[in-house]
């Protein structure tokens, strides 16, 4: 047993790296799950919800420079449970991980942090609201306003986020279904952030503004055991429109969903096979080969579009390794966004 | 020519098959008991690597409390900040009357994960949910695991090889549960990356003090003394091994002065024969040197486990007793047994390409003269002049062995000289012929013996030294024991809570509760770790104090003084009158030094109210109990029923004392099998010099024969001369020997671990190996002594007639 599968182990609740992406299809037993028709509660559920076994606050943003240069930021903490309860110290069977990443047109720089529960080094609280690992945050009065900062040895980024439009509920009221099989999980997003800030680079500091995007979700088996991993999309369209569409691939074929967001927030679900999705082109990116380019369609939104990678090599190097990097659109639609792949 | 040359040469050795095994014998002596102990040291130091490595043990800047332990809050202040640091948790374990080190680490965060990963191949992978919540794992070396075997009360083991002995590393969770230390922390590693931006530490936590790797006592260099112990002896050996070559070349090489004359008369140049005796030399060394590898591999082997309890005992020093054989250690074992070898010879092979074309074969020409005799005592002075100053120049450990090694090597230098004048002195007073020609007989024989009697001198001076220390400290640590160890029972609570249980319970049937707590605290010489004491008889009347103030007791139990031992008061220079600084802002006077033997670290006593002062919270690990010895067995048996404890949790005084003695003896058991090895060396040195000299005997004994004396009586001299010589020289070598005590009691023990001893001398060892060396000189004259009396007397006779 090397010491990378070791680390893996670590932070996977159940041994088996068969079951899908990151154990995300491993058993849940002890875990509460996901039931339709939950009712949110804020901000009570912008806090953690220990119960159940994984979690995430993922915060991305397209941004320009004040060089004209394009910039991505990623900012986001997971939560696994071993177990299904809480305890103080080191006795917490609650891990957090947080990740950040910075990608520029020709550099991705990114860093990973792991903390226990129950020590204070790392957590969530609704109200006020701060998701927090060490020294990186993620806070505010409530998720209207925010400060977000994260830094590492090669990189740093501090950012103010202001909301502009209410959260958006995927899937069914924000019970989102992720197989045939019915796995599902909870998922909510502020799609709509105006972001001004600064990136600390190794050649230095640089104002930013632009858009960004808080997803909330959380769940105790959110894929199907035969699902190894996903492409997910949230893009941001020049007219106004946002669109958030993921693929599961799995070995008894895709599971598609999306949701079509108006600028005024108001969102429509896009059941299964509603989204197709066309890998153009690959490049080699540490030794694998990922889609950097795709054909996204919506026939019955007359949307048909080219996604391409700002940064072909947005290589998530982490204990878990997936593609995140921002992308450009174009086609029927104009706009930008953030793409992640799993599972390559 | 080359060839016909080679074959002349080698005739020699199949006419002297003896010098051959002489020579291979000395050669693989030499090498093999070097090359065991470079074995031994080589093994334990990548045991030390390898622990160090495998466990981020001394490679990280660490942060440490002055206070002893780091809170969790503390940890958490660091990390909001922006501080990378990892948290550990260290602390001591009793398995039995076995201390275990418990290193319980973040696992999400510790940086040397490898000692946990290299599981055996056969398990199973880890389950990361186990590890990390309760009860959790402990990963331990497969021995250990054994030994856990039977500890329900323990969590589940994972054995792995990667693991040092003595060891159980586990998550930090598991760890502060198992060693009832909820929410402390021993260290915290500063991580290699740190993020920008960071602030300074004392912005955050100004109580932590940093500590560079370099900085970290480890038990690498707290066991390096002991490496240069045995390193010393390794080098002895060597020495005396070579004195052996020395003599057996030198020899071979007088009686083959004839046949060389004869091949240079023939034409062949000097330069080819010396060539030719180079290569014949290297093949002689190779060939001993391989033997003396694999004889050093074997002693290694049965010495190493010895060695392994020894370091463990005595520092903690994880060493596994098992050997790997070393490509390096192999070919340095070469390289020594070649250059011994041909350094050994270069004397012989110098005086060869000097000698003269028509130089006569003379018998004494390889032995030395009178010249040679002075100007070898006159380096033996300078020698000795010259390691006393530069002692006196740098006082160091390594100093202190030099003086030892010139002080040797000058006294071995100056003994031909000595036995010289006290032959001559002899023989001043002799009246009767025979007693005259005895004497003058060993004066003559004195410079083909001298190598040999240097050797026996050097073996036995280090074994009146090593003796006369071993004894002495072995008294003195007997006696310290007695002081040191007052309890009749000593128990060891499994929790914090079940400590002030027990001591409650024992309060009404124990005649003294004495609870021994204590806690690490750094300081400038190292970790430093303070007791706290309750006021107590037993304190008062038995404790070992070497140097103290006035009304010492007094001082400390009420809180103003504090008691150091010996290892810190020579390391810092810190002495009653003078005051010790503990975490920072409490500064004590000190008002006594007490001996504190087999213990590395530092340590100092305060009263129970100063060490809660100092160190709140500091847990006790043992609890002494005074009791009636006769009551001692039913107390343990009751308290073992009433508190459910593991097996070994209380150990009576007898089993202690026991035990320490065991550990002291096993520390000296290397040392003495070097020391009589070494003597075996010495005394094989004798024989083989008297073996070689023999077939140089007969033209002075035929006169002898020849004038009426028998053949009976010449070899009762010739057992007589050598006797007396071996006598002689034990005579000599019993001053050096108590020398050499002194320097280890005063100079190295001190030195190399911070404590001295009362030297104390036991003549009755002294009369065991004079009797032992007389032995070894009369079987040595023995064999060449027979021989002389089944000499044909035709043979005798022949040497009137032919010219030799």
């Amino acid at each position: 047993m090397n010491v990378k599968a070791l680390v893996i182990f670590l932070v996977l609740p159940l041994t088996a790296l068969a079951q899908g992406y990151a154990g995300l299809g491993g058993d849940a037993t002890g875990f509460e799950r996901p039931r339709p028709g939950y009712q949110f509660q804020f901000p009570r559920d912008h806090g953690a919800h220990p119960q159940f076994r994984i979690e995430w606050w993922y915060l991305t943003a397209n941004l320009t420079g004040a060089d004209g240069r394009d910039y991505g930021v990623q900012w986001t903490l997971f939560r696994s449970a071993l177990k299904p309860s809480d305890q103080a110290g080191w006795q917490s069977p609650q891990i957090w991980m947080g990740h950040a990443a910075l990608t520029t047109p020709d550099r991705h720089f990114f860093a990973e942090r792991l903390s226990r529960g129950g020590t204070g080094q790392a957590g969530v609280t609704a109200q006020p609201f701060e998701a927090w690992i060490d020294e990186w945050h993620m806070r505010g009065a409530d998720t209207d306003a925010l400060t977000l900062a994260a830094s590492a040895e090669n990189f740093a980024y501090r950012l103010n986020l202001t909301a502009t439009g209410p959260l958006v509920f995927h899937g069914d009221r924000g019970y989102s279904v992720k197989s045939a099989d019915g796995q599902a999980s909870y998922y909510y997003s502020q799609p709509a952030y105006s972001v001004q800030g600064v990136l600390s680079l190794p050649q230095g500091d640089v104002a930013v503004t632009g858009q960004g995007w808080l997803d909330r979700e959380w769940s105790s088996q959110p894929l199907a055991a035969d699902q190894s991993g996903w492409d997910w999309f949230s893009l941001s369209l020049e007219d106004g429109d946002k669109l958030m569409a993921f693929r599961l691939r799995g070995a008894r074929g895709d599971f598609t969903s999306a949701t079509w967001i108006e600028p005024d927030g108001q969102s429509t679900a896009l059941n299964d096979g509603a989204v197709s999705f066309t890998p153009l082109q690959t490049a080699s990116v540490a030794t694998r080969d990922i889609p950097v380019r795709w054909r996204v369609e919506i026939p019955d939104r007359a949307l048909d579009i080219e996604v391409q990678a700002l940064m072909p090599d947005a290589w998530m190097g982490t204990r878990f390794e997936y593609w995140e990097g921002p992308v450009t659109v174009t086609g029927s639609h104009a706009g930008r966004g953030y793409l992640e792949m799993t599972g390559y | 020519m080359t060839g016909p040359v080679l074959q002349a040469l080698l005739s020699h050795w199949r006419t002297h098959r003896l010098q051959v095994v002489t020579l291979l014998v000395g050669i693989a002596l030499a090498t093999g008991l070097w090359s065991a102990v470079q074995a031994i040291n080589a093994e334990a130091r990548a045991s030390y690597a390898r622990a160090s490595q495998q466990l981020g043990l001394g490679q990280f800047e660490e942060l440490r409390a002055r206070s002893g332990f780091i809170a969790l809050s503390r940890y958490v202040d660091l990390r909001r900040a922006g501080w990378q640091v990892a948290a550990v948790l260290d602390g001591r374990l009793y398995v039995g009357n076995r201390a275990v080190r418990v290193l319980g680490v973040d696992m999400l965060a510790y940086p040397a994960l490898p000692a946990l990963t290299e599981t055996a191949p056969d398990q199973a992978p880890q389950d990361p949910a186990q590890m990390l919540t309760a009860p959790g794992r402990l990963v331990v070396a497969p021995a250990l695991a054994r030994l856990l075997q039977d500890r329900d009360d323990l969590p589940p083991r994972i054995p792995s090889d990667a693991i040092p002995a003595d060891v159980i590393l586990t998550d930090i969770g598991v760890a502060e549960v198992l060693l009832d230390r909820q929410g402390q922390i021993s260290r915290l590693i500063v991580l290699p990356q740190q993020p920008i931006g960071r602030p300074p530490l004392d912005k955050i936590a100004p109580e932590l003090v940093r500590h560079s790797p370099d900085r970290q006592v480890d038990t690498a260099r707290l066991a390096d003394s002991f490496h240069l112990n045995l390193s010393a002896f390794g080098l002895l050996a060597f020495a005396v091994g070579l004195f052996i070559v020395h003599g057996t070349v030198g020899l071979a090489f007088a009686q083959r002065r004839g046949m060389i004359r004869t091949l240079r008369a023939m034409g062949v140049p000097m330069r080819r024969l010396v060539w030719i005796t180079l290569a014949e030399l290297t093949a002689f060394a190779l060939a001993g040197g391989l033997i003396g590898l694999v004889l050093g591999y074997l002693i290694a082997g049965a010495l190493l486990p010895d060695v392994a309890v020894t370091l463990r005992g005595l520092y903690g020093a994880p060493v596994e007793g098992h050997l790997t054989l070393r490509p390096l250690w192999a070919l340095t074992g070469i390289g020594m047994a070649l250059a011994g070898t041909l350094g050994a010879s270069g004397h012989a092979l110098w005086r060869l390409s000097r000698m003269p074309l028509l130089s006569g074969p003379g018998l004494r020409a390889w032995g030395g003269n009178a010249r040679a005799r002075s100007m070898a005592a006159a380096a033996g002075v300078i020698l000795i002049l010259g390691g006393i100053a530069s002692f006196a120049g740098t006082k160091g450990l390594i100093a202190g062995f030099g003086l030892l090694a010139a002080i040797l090597t000058g006294a071995a230098l100056l003994l031909p000289l000595v036995l010289s004048w006290v032959l001559s002195a002899l023989s001043r007073r002799a009246r009767h012929p025979v007693t005259q020609w005895v004497w003058a007989d060993m004066q003559a024989q004195l410079p083909g013996l001298s190598l040999a009697l240097m050797a026996l001198l050097l073996a036995l001076a280090a074994n009146i030294g090593v003796g006369t220390m071993v004894s002495s400290f072995r008294l003195t640590f007997t006696g310290w024991l007695d002081q040191r160890l007052t309890s009749e029972l000593y128990v060891t609570p499994t929790s914090q809570d079940q400590g002030a249980q027990m001591m409650e319970w024992l309060g009404p049937r124990a005649d003294a509760v004495l609870p021994i707590r204590s806690t690490e605290l750094p300081h400038r010489t190292g970790p430093l770790f303070l007791y706290g004491i309750v006021d107590d008889a037993t304190y008062r009347n038995k404790w070992p104090l070497i140097a103290s103030g006035p009304d010492v007791w007094d001082r400390v139990h009420a809180g103003r003084a504090v008691l150091i031992n010996e290892q810190l008061a020579r390391r810092a220079d810190l002495w009653p009158g003078d005051s010790l600084t503990l975490s920072g802002d409490h500064d004590l006077p000190i008002a006594g030094v007490y001996s504190d033997y087999g213990n590395p670290t530092g340590q100092a006593i305060v009263s129970m109210q100063r060490l809660d002062q100092i160190a709140p919270g500091t847990p006790t690990r043992r609890i002494g109990v005074r009791i009636d010895p006769a009551q001692a067995a039913n107390l343990s048996r009751d308290l073992q029923d009433r508190f459910e404890l593991p097996p070994g949790a209380v150990v009576h005084l007898s089993t202690m004392k026991a035990q320490s003695l065991a550990i002291f003896d096993q520390t000296f058991v290397v040392t003495s099998a070097l020391n009589v090895l070494t003597l075996g060396v010495a005394g094989f040195a004798i024989l083989t010099s008297l073996l070689t000299l023999w077939t140089q005997r007969l033209p002075q004994v035929a006169p002898l024969w020849g004038l009426g004396l028998t053949r009976s009586h010449i070899a009762g001299l010739e057992v007589l001369r050598s006797v007396l010589l071996a006598t002689l020289t034990a005579a000599l070598a019993l001053p050096l020997g108590l020398v050499l005590a002194w320097l280890l009691l005063n100079v190295i023990n001190v030195r190399a671990f911070g404590w001295s001893i009362p030297m104390t001398v036991f003549p009755a060892d002294w009369l065991r190996l004079l009797v032992l060396t007389v032995l070894a000189a009369g079987a040595a004259a023995a064999i060449p002594a027979w021989r002389l009396r089944r000499l044909p007397p035709a043979d005798l006779l022949r040497v009137f007639a032919s010219e030799r």
